[in-house]
């Protein structure tokens, strides 16, 4: 049979680096059901032996607090793996203990791998590993993860604890005098009723029960509700008992007496100490810098703009390639296939959705290989340290800074990775505020519709008002989570309680497995989902088709005009190609046709369903400003923002033009009698703020774990969008600034 | 000796905990990273806005709020 082992530890023990080191590209990563945790499992060969490894998310305790924690736990309970090898910090023991010592009072066959011992030894900390081990009764192998030091060691001692198949026993630490003797009745009572014991030792659901641990509880009541109920009472005596006599809780003793109980373990000589222990460490000189009260915001400031701006600017050039790999197969496509409805989805649909969407990938992988560096710098939590308390006004997190800014926060980033850049904050709800709001910054694809907008109705103040978009875009963001988390998204703030772990040089190989194993995550979704609604959007533009009574006016009219031009003219026309120059005569007949294609290409345009919800939303969006050619651009621009643009074209009977190039949208744009500078803001603000593009809105789905706050999304930011266009327009109407 | 709020602490100053007053979540984090009565810590600065604070426990960096400061006494 095959092998089981899991690596369990403290975040920040190089816990994921060892298992990196033993897995290499042989791991893949998924999600544990339901949560947002990430799942790597790999595989290991020990002596022709095929081990399957789980590298269990990191965490301090084993309580139900965090997904974390509760996803770890539930792992070593219901998969029983054979063994459980404990990676713990040598540099930083005692703390680490405290995980390892839960794991034994849960009666799981643990070993340790006592990792970072050249770290330690730097530090002046010399650690006497075998008497640790006899002390613990737990065999220990010294690791150096980052070299692959001790790894064959420590599997070998893993799989000899596997191959013994020993029933472990669980160990029992006292709890004092109070609560020993409560344990003790509450063991006799669990035991008598095989209250949840097939899958728990007494004890430590005794234990648990003292703690207030809710998902035990939970548990205890539908298997045995009068049980349950009689210990939670029990509970209750105790923990007043405690408040009046000791003036603590049952789960604060429990807690001393944990730590109480490794600190005699390291008494006995196990750690020598060198130096004094509040000797500053290097990390902590560097600290010294890097936090400081002026030097540290502007270096941070340096080191976060200088990420974002590689991110842009290289992942610009594979993006280019992507999109000229993309457009030169929508060009032959075009030229293999016959016209038709086929070739029109598989252009504008399958071609068209798929490259959008990969050629987010180069931006993707730069991001996160950048973020990967921050994180596993140690820089990542200094940066949450500088900026909480800003953003836990606004009930986020010091974490949040990094989606924002890569979302757009400096014009021009995009909300795809930026919403993926959450995974860096660890609770939940400030994640899901900051995934929900980060999709207001202006992004790259909102940068052409600003761009047009700005340079037609406000070409004098242009850098000005594009800085004050910017500053909107961040009150908004802001705004809106704090409103986020007053409401639907309400509770307590997380604990910040955060580990500044020491600077080290991150490794290569963890980075480059980082960063792939998200990138890949994402090109999946874009060949599956993000496909199936880029063909439906593209539908939406197409269908109903014109009747034929129509198409065949149009062609009517077509030949009306070919029958004014003599036959020579309409041959010259037909037969040109790129470099041939026409004719006056033969010019006038293009342009003509031309016109009478734009028109045809606006009239399908206004009958598809899109162009009937443009339409039939022109009652509501009279309080903006928005006509029906706007509405239908905004739907298109669900697909991406600056379809926004090339749909107006359309809409406005300028044929297919290109966001790059919208001069002569913005021309007639200037003339037109619906458009003036009150109406060009209030686009600008809608197109801000409005639903985020189908990509994000997926990338939410698949973050935050749940369809609802995809549809939550694009319903919330469109109703902001709406209500902040409306003030624009009304504003501007009351203020006579229409000029109408 | 007197025993002080952890907010109230200066930069470098060291001291012994003597009592976490907080329970649940924010209570059980507290204690999970080691901060329990005797355990001894030292302030290690503020961030540039004063808060949170970083502090050394045992062998590691610990940054906090300061209204979960708030919670630990320390004798000073």
């Amino acid at each position: 049979m095959e092998l089981m082992l899991a690596l369990a530890g403290n975040p920040n023990s190089g816990k994921t680096t060892l298992f990196n080191e033993l897995t290499g590209s042989r791991q893949h990563v998924g999600n544990y059901p339901g949560v947002t945790v990430e799942k790597k499992e790999g595989e290991y060969k020990y002596n022709g032996q095929k081990i399957a490894i789980t590298d269990l998310p990191g965490t301090y305790s084993l309580t139900a607090y965090s997904e974390e924690e509760v996803v770890a736990r539930d792992f070593l309970v219901n998969k029983r793996p054979d063994t459980v090898v404990n990676i713990v910090d040598a540099s930083n023991l005692e703390r680490n203990l405290y995980l390892t010592v839960q794991f034994l009072e849960l009666g799981i066959p643990v070993c340790i791998a006592l990792n970072m011992i050249d770290v330690a030894k730097d530090r002046g900390l010399i650690i006497d590993d075998e008497k640790l081990s006899s002390l613990m009764g737990i065999p220990i192998v010294p690791t150096i993860a980052r070299s692959g030091k001790g790894k064959k060691e420590i599997i070998a001692a893993a799989v000899k604890i596997a191959k013994e198949g020993k029933k472990r026993e669980s160990l029992q630490i006292s709890y004092g005098d109070d609560l020993d003797n409560i344990l003790l009745e509450f063991e006799k009572k669990i035991q008598a009723n095989n209250f949840m014991t097939d899958i728990y030792p007494a004890r430590w659901i005794a234990l648990k029960y003292l703690e207030k641990d809710n998902q035990i509880i939970d548990k205890g009541r539908l298997e045995n509700s009068r049980l349950s109920l009689s210990l939670e009472e029990d509970t209750k005596k105790i923990t007043e008992h405690l408040g009046k006599t000791l003036d603590t809780y049952p789960e604060a003793m429990i807690a001393d007496y944990r730590y109480g109980f490794i600190k005699s373990i390291l008494k006995q000589g196990v750690i020598e100490r060198k130096y004094d222990h509040n000797r500053l460490y290097a990390s902590d000189q560097i600290d010294k810098v890097l936090t400081h009260r002026l030097l540290g915001p502007l270096i941070m400031l340096t080191i976060l703009m200088g990420l974002y701006h590689i991110t842009f600017t290289y992942g610009a050039i594979p993006m280019g390639w992507l999109e000229s790999f993309f457009g030169l197969l929508g060009d032959t496509v075009s030229r293999l296939l016959p016209d038709g409805l086929f070739k029109s989805m598989i252009i504008s649909g399958v071609i068209d959705g798929v490259g959008g969407v990969l050629g987010f990938v180069p931006l993707i992988m730069l991001m996160f290989f950048g973020i990967a560096i921050l994180e596993d710098s140690g820089y990542l939590s200094r940066v949450a340290y500088m900026l909480d308390r800003v953003f836990k006004i606004f009930g986020l997190h010091g974490n949040s800074v990094m989606p924002f800014i890569v979302s757009g926060g400096i014009a021009g980033g995009c909300a795809v990775p930026g919403i993926m850049a959450t995974r860096t904050l660890k609770s939940r709800k400030e994640r899901l505020a900051t995934m929900l709001t980060a999709p207001f910054m202006n992004c790259g694809a909102k940068l052409p519709v600003m761009a047009l907008l700005i340079g037609t109705f406000f070409s004098e103040n242009s850098a000005f008002l594009m800085f004050m978009l910017t500053l909107l875009s961040w009150a908004g963001a802001l705004i809106a989570a704090k409103i986020l988390r007053m409401t639907i998204i309400s509770g307590k703030e997380t604990p910040f309680v955060l580990e500044l772990p020491p600077y080290r040089w991150p490794t290569l190989k963890g980075l480059l497995i980082h960063t792939w194993e998200r990138s890949w995550q994402y090109i999946k979704k874009a060949g599956t989902v993000i496909l199936g609604i880029s063909i439906i959007i593209w539908a939406m533009m197409t269908f109903p088709q014109m009747p034929t009574s129509k198409i065949e006016e149009f062609k009517q009219k077509r030949e009306l005009v070919y029958s004014s031009f003599p036959a020579p003219v309409i041959k010259e026309l037909k037969s040109k190609d790129e470099d041939s120059i026409l004719s006056e005569k033969a010019q006038e007949l293009g342009i003509q046709i031309l016109k009478i294609n734009n028109t045809e290409s606006e009239e399908k345009l206004k009958n598809s369903i899109a162009g009937r919800i443009g339409t039939s939303l022109e009652s509501i969006t009279r309080f903006t400003g928005f006509d029906w050619r706007t509405n239908i651009a905004l739907v298109g621009g669900f697909a991406a923002k600056e379809v926004v643009i090339s749909t107006l074209g359309t809409a406005y009977s300028l044929g297919e033009i290109d966001s790059e190039d919208s001069a002569s949208l913005g021309e007639i744009l200037a003339k037109s009698p619906h458009w003036n500078p009150v109406v060009a803001l209030s686009l600008i603000v809608f197109t801000m703020f409005y639903a985020p593009c189908f990509v994000a809105v997926v990338v939410i789905i698949k973050e935050s774990g749940s369809w609802k706050w995809g549809a939550f999304s694009i319903i919330f930011n469109t109703v902001i969008a709406f209500i902040l266009s409306i003030i624009i327009f009304q504003g501007g109407l009351f203020l006579n600034l229409t000029g109408g | 000796m007197a025993i002080i709020n952890m907010r109230k602490m200066k930069k470098n100053q060291s001291g012994i905990i003597t009592a976490i007053k907080v329970n649940g979540e924010l209570g059980r984090r507290i204690r999970d990273m080691g901060l329990v009565p005797g355990t001894e810590i030292m302030i290690q600065g503020r961030a540039p806005l004063y808060d949170p604070v970083s502090i050394r426990v045992m062998d590691f960096k610990l940054a906090l709020r300061n209204s979960e400061a708030d919670y630990i006494d320390v004798e000073v």
